[in-house]
């Protein structure tokens, strides 16, 4: 049994005189110790789906349907007391920006005990034993010190070891990571992904993996979903999908990377922009960008199905293999 | 796409103020929308005051000393005469109460205006130069409206009006009051101005735009008047409002101190006090009606202002 | 080619250096220490003693991460900030002491281009003020049509519609507003380019056009760019050679394939291991060590040593200094220089 189910998950926005679908139809299982990256461009709805998993959704953000299954209990239809049992408990969250989780007026200390006294039953003491435990599992030199110290007197790549020793702390059984490197430099971000990796295995905790970067996401998990425009448009092994993707979309990311194209050769782009979420076009969201797209893309929303070694949401998808792309004029 | 567009093009400003967020707040905040009802209303009164006024205030002739307290028409005291012509009865003089509010409301609402005017004058161009310049010039600005601030508004007023009076002898000082009254509002409170627009030009100045302008080789008059300054609106426009309710209330202080408008040019403060001898006697209306709309219009003009910071405040209306 | 090699460089960047005071005024710096109260001025070293060419046509990266200096390098060079020691020579002449007006017919030459698309346009000013401004402001005797002309040539090369001329930035996305910050730049008819990390605000499929855009130009208008970056994927694809900085000081300066092919400093080996690829099984990336020293208080000899594992007592008194290598790199480290680092 999979230990995350999420089923038709709908997200809406109630804008100021209309409503926007920020997720549409998305459902996905994660199992015990899994690793499943999100990939996507902003506005993708790759951070939406995160956030909505932990019911961290803000005004004018609501959930509209569909069920997030974690451990046989429905997320959506829990209180926020209930809630509070789960979240920091059993699902943990890895912002971007480690400021986010660290409180700067307390030290490292203080925050990792609260976290803890607030979830368990133990003496301060005890806590502060199982604190320094995690610092030392994160790889952080001299424990002991850094928790009486304040965020701010540590660097960026110390501060989001904390904030993974500190989503550790009660050991979760899902950790959800969104850009959780974005802010750091490439040195650290190598350093911080292999300790998460190293983490996840040791203490087979699954992971959801939000980000931008296709060779992050290549390294670090087994399956992925790609998402544009509020959808899920391909979903397969990492592996399969990045040897050989189906989507247009996908290609087009993967083919747009620099290191896909010989130097001094012009990069091998997608024309056009991500729709803004109140003007997805009809049909499939990606018609207007694609090479690919023929007259029945405007009209026929695709659904995912089984092709080559992953899920696609694409009609076209048989024909595609096998024939190039015309020209897009995008306006 | 396209459609999009042609939607852009065929809109009448309504349909874009509508839309607007500044549009949205107001129609969808009552206050803001009496409040505005209230404010017009009194400025177009007050603009058209000499074609609304039943009679002239600043003329004697049109003044019957045997008219003089009367009371409003609907207010029939045992002892008190009403008389139709007078609506909100007449002063001491037998002025036409409700011609003089008109003329007052107009007066102070210039002396406001106009005090503000030169305030954010000076302030502006004070905050921007000490806020793009820095170093010294910034220390040295800033310390003058450390200063400037360290005096308060009526004391300051107080004190160069006195002296004025003393100096040029009331006859003189009445015939330009208006001007001192201005000058002397708008030197004092020019600190606030500076202030504001000082911490705006520090956060814009960071910004690459500031930056893009200076490799494009523009000059420093430029940058500040063409790209800082429009991004710096909104807190100037914000406390304008606040400012210019302070300036009417300043000048009212004064002239009911005796150091601003003379009697024979009626602004709402002269003409409170002026029926303020007169409360006790029973004719409470010479000093209370006046009172009233100095108090409502000053009420929604600082009502409009708040409900301008919280719209322009970007923090508020993200959450 | 061999004509390239001879010529004078574009940009001539010798002995660079860059100082930002931490404690403004004289209350800050006097400071209680150990029971006695001292002056004392704390400085960051954002850039230390950088020399650099740029030849003409050449694409010239700068590549390091978070606080090696390589903003302030395309700052310095911008005329955004005086330098503290050192000099900027372009074409010849010494640009980093002229004062504004004498600057302005270089302001024609070189022009920069911003990494936030969303700050670096004036939000209250339409695309076409944005773009008419420099055009009038350089050339105060075109004509109005002249104007024009030019504004829509610049925004037709650009991919932007001329139609789109009356619209704020707000209402275009990070790419288009970053397509319109080149426009802007192109309209003075520039000769060098100052990108400062261009793309690195843009998503994946974004940063491919605007790159696209910038190699089309280079083509067209003969453009040498002073391209600041800490993507080393960029990097190959787009830069001619590459200058690696490590705490304002130069590691490595190669041409891009030699530098892909061959990296010689431990930093630069380090660097291009941590770059995350496509077919990565798992992370493998050779892992530094030690923590990076702040550019307040610099390290005595080699600024790396902290995290490099080839670091001996020679590198902790002894700067290392910028030596040619036999495939025409430029490498500062000693451990490269006594060849006691294994070849890949």
């Amino acid at each position: 049994m999979s230990l995350l189910s999420v089923q038709g998950l709908t997200v809406k926005f109630a804008m100021r005189n209309n409503t926007v679908t920020a997720l549409n139809d998305i459902s996905f299982d994660i199992g015990q110790g899994e690793r499943v990256g999100i990939v996507g461009e902003s506005g993708a709805g790759k951070s939406i789906t995160g956030f909505s998993i932990l019911n961290l959704l803000s005004r004018p953000g609501y959930i509209a349907g569909g069920s997030i299954m974690f451990d046989g209990q429905d997320l959506t239809k829990l209180s926020d007391k209930q809630f509070r049992t789960i979240r920091g408990n059993r699902i943990a969250m890895i912002f971007q920006d480690p400021m986010v989780t660290l409180n700067p007026v307390l030290t490292i200390g203080q925050q990792m005990v609260e976290q803890l006294q607030a979830h368990r039953r133990v003496s301060r003491k005890d806590a502060e034993i199982i604190a320094v435990a995690k610092l030392r599992e994160v790889y952080i030199p001299a424990p002991e010190e850094r928790l009486k110290q304040y965020p701010h007197e540590l660097s960026g790549g110390m501060r989001q070891r904390i904030v993974i020793a500190i989503a550790l702390l009660l050991d979760p059984q899902l950790i959800i990571a969104d850009e959780p490197t974005t802010a750091l430099d490439v040195t650290i971000q190598a350093d911080i992904m292999e300790l998460l990796l190293e983490l996840c295995e040791s203490n087979n905790v699954s992971l959801i993996l939000i980000t931008h970067d296709l060779g992050v996401v290549s390294q670090m998990t087994q399956r992925m979903l790609v998402m544009y425009a509020g959808r899920i448009i391909e979903t397969g092994g990492t592996r399969e999908i990045i040897n050989d993707p189906q989507h247009p979309y996908t290609q087009g990311l993967i083919n747009a990377l620099p290191q896909q194209t010989l130097p001094g050769e012009k990069l091998r782009q997608i024309p056009g922009n991500m729709p803004a979420l109140s003007a997805i076009p009809p049909g499939c969201p990606f018609h207007p960008r694609c090479g690919y797209a023929v007259p029945t893309c405007r009209t026929v929303r695709p659904e995912l199905r089984r092709h080559g070694g992953s899920d696609v949401a694409c009609i076209e998808v048989e024909r595609l293999h096998g024939t190039t792309p015309h020209k897009v004029d995008y306006a | 796409m396209s459609n999009v567009e042609s939607n852009l093009h065929s809109q009448t400003r309504w349909q874009k103020f509508r839309a607007s967020n500044l549009g949205y707040s107001f129609l969808s905040n009552k206050v803001a929308m009496i409040s505005m009802a209230v404010f017009v209303a009194i400025v177009v009164m007050a603009v058209f005051a000499p074609l609304i006024a039943p009679f002239d205030p600043y003329d004697p002739r049109q003044q019957d000393i045997m008219n003089s307290e009367m009371a409003p028409i609907w207010w029939a005291g045992p002892r008190d005469f009403t008389d139709p012509q007078f609506i909100l009865g007449t002063d001491a003089q037998g002025r036409d109460l409700w011609s003089a509010i008109l003329y007052g409301t107009r007066l102070s609402l210039m002396i406001g205006v106009c005090a503000v005017a030169l305030q954010a004058f000076l302030g502006i161009s004070i905050g921007l130069i000490s806020g793009y310049v820095g170093g010294r010039t910034d220390s040295l600005l800033m310390r003058l409206a450390d200063i400037q601030l360290s005096f308060s508004t009526l004391m300051v007023a107080i004190i160069f009006l006195a002296v004025t009076q003393a100096l040029f002898g009331s006859e003189v000082f009445n015939r330009y009051a208006i001007f001192f009254l201005i000058a002397v509002i708008g030197v004092s409170e020019w600190p606030q101005y500076a202030r504001t627009v000082r911490a705006t030009v520090l956060a814009e100045k960071k910004k690459e735009y500031v930056d893009a302008a200076q490799v494009l080789g523009f000059g420093p008059i430029r940058i500040m008047v063409r790209h800082i300054l429009p991004n710096s609106v909104s807190p100037i426009f914000v406390i304008s409002t606040v400012q210019v309710a302070n300036a009417i209330i300043s000048e009212a202080s004064l002239s009911f101190l005796g150091l601003g408008m003379p009697v024979s040019q009626p602004s709402l403060g002269s003409l409170i006090s002026g029926g303020f001898e007169f409360i006790f006697s029973g004719s409470w209306w010479i000093t209370t009606i006046p009172g009233v709309v100095l108090v409502v219009l000053v009420l929604v003009i600082n009502l409009l202002g708040d409900w301008l910071r919280d719209v322009l405040n970007p923090k508020l209306y993200k959450g | 080619m061999k004509n390239e090699m001879t010529q004078t460089p574009l940009l001539q960047i010798d002995a660079l250096e860059k100082r930002f005071a931490l404690d403004h005024g004289f209350l800050e710096t006097v400071k209680l220490r150990k029971g006695r109260i001292r002056r004392e001025k704390r400085e960051v070293h954002a850039v230390n003693g950088l020399t650099l060419d740029i030849k003409r046509g050449e694409a010239l990266c700068i590549v390091g991460e978070s606080g090696c200096g390589k903003s302030t390098v395309a700052r310095l060079v911008a005329g955004l900030l005086n330098p503290s020691n050192g000099s900027i020579t372009y074409d010849g002449k010494r640009i980093d002491t002229l004062t504004r007006r004498e600057m302005l017919p270089y302001r024609r030459k070189m022009q920069m281009i911003f990494q936030n698309p969303y700050a670096s346009l004036n939000p209250r000013m339409t695309i076409e003020q944005a773009l008419t401004e420099p055009v009038k402001h350089h050339h105060p005797d075109l004509s109005a049509q002249g104007v024009r002309d030019k504004v829509v040539e610049v925004m037709r090369s650009v991919g932007v519609d001329p139609a789109w001329a009356p619209r704020y930035p707000h209402e275009f996305s990070g790419g288009q507003r970053q397509r319109i910050a080149i426009a802007r730049a192109l309209t003075v008819d520039p000769e060098f380019i100052i990108a400062d990390e261009p793309i690195s605000a843009l998503d994946v499929s974004i940063q491919a056009q605007v790159l696209n855009l910038m190699l089309e130009a280079q083509v067209e208008r003969g453009l040498t760019y002073l391209f600041i970056t800490h993507d080393l994927s960029v990097v190959q694809h787009f830069g001619t050679r590459v200058a690696v900085l490590y705490l304002g000081t130069l590691c490595e300066l190669s041409d891009t394939a030699t530098l892909f092919a061959n990296p010689k400093h431990p930093y630069t080996r380090a660097l291009l291991s941590a770059v995350p690829k496509l077919d990565d099984q798992a992370p493998n990336h050779i892992r530094l060590r030690g923590e990076i020293p702040t550019p307040i208080d610099m390290p005595q000899g080699c600024p790396f040593r902290s995290r490099c594992t080839y670091a001996n007592d020679r590198c902790a008194v002894e700067r290392p200094v910028p030596a040619p290598q036999p495939d025409g790199s430029l490498v500062a480290c000693h451990a490269v220089e006594e060849d006691r680092i294994e070849t890949v």
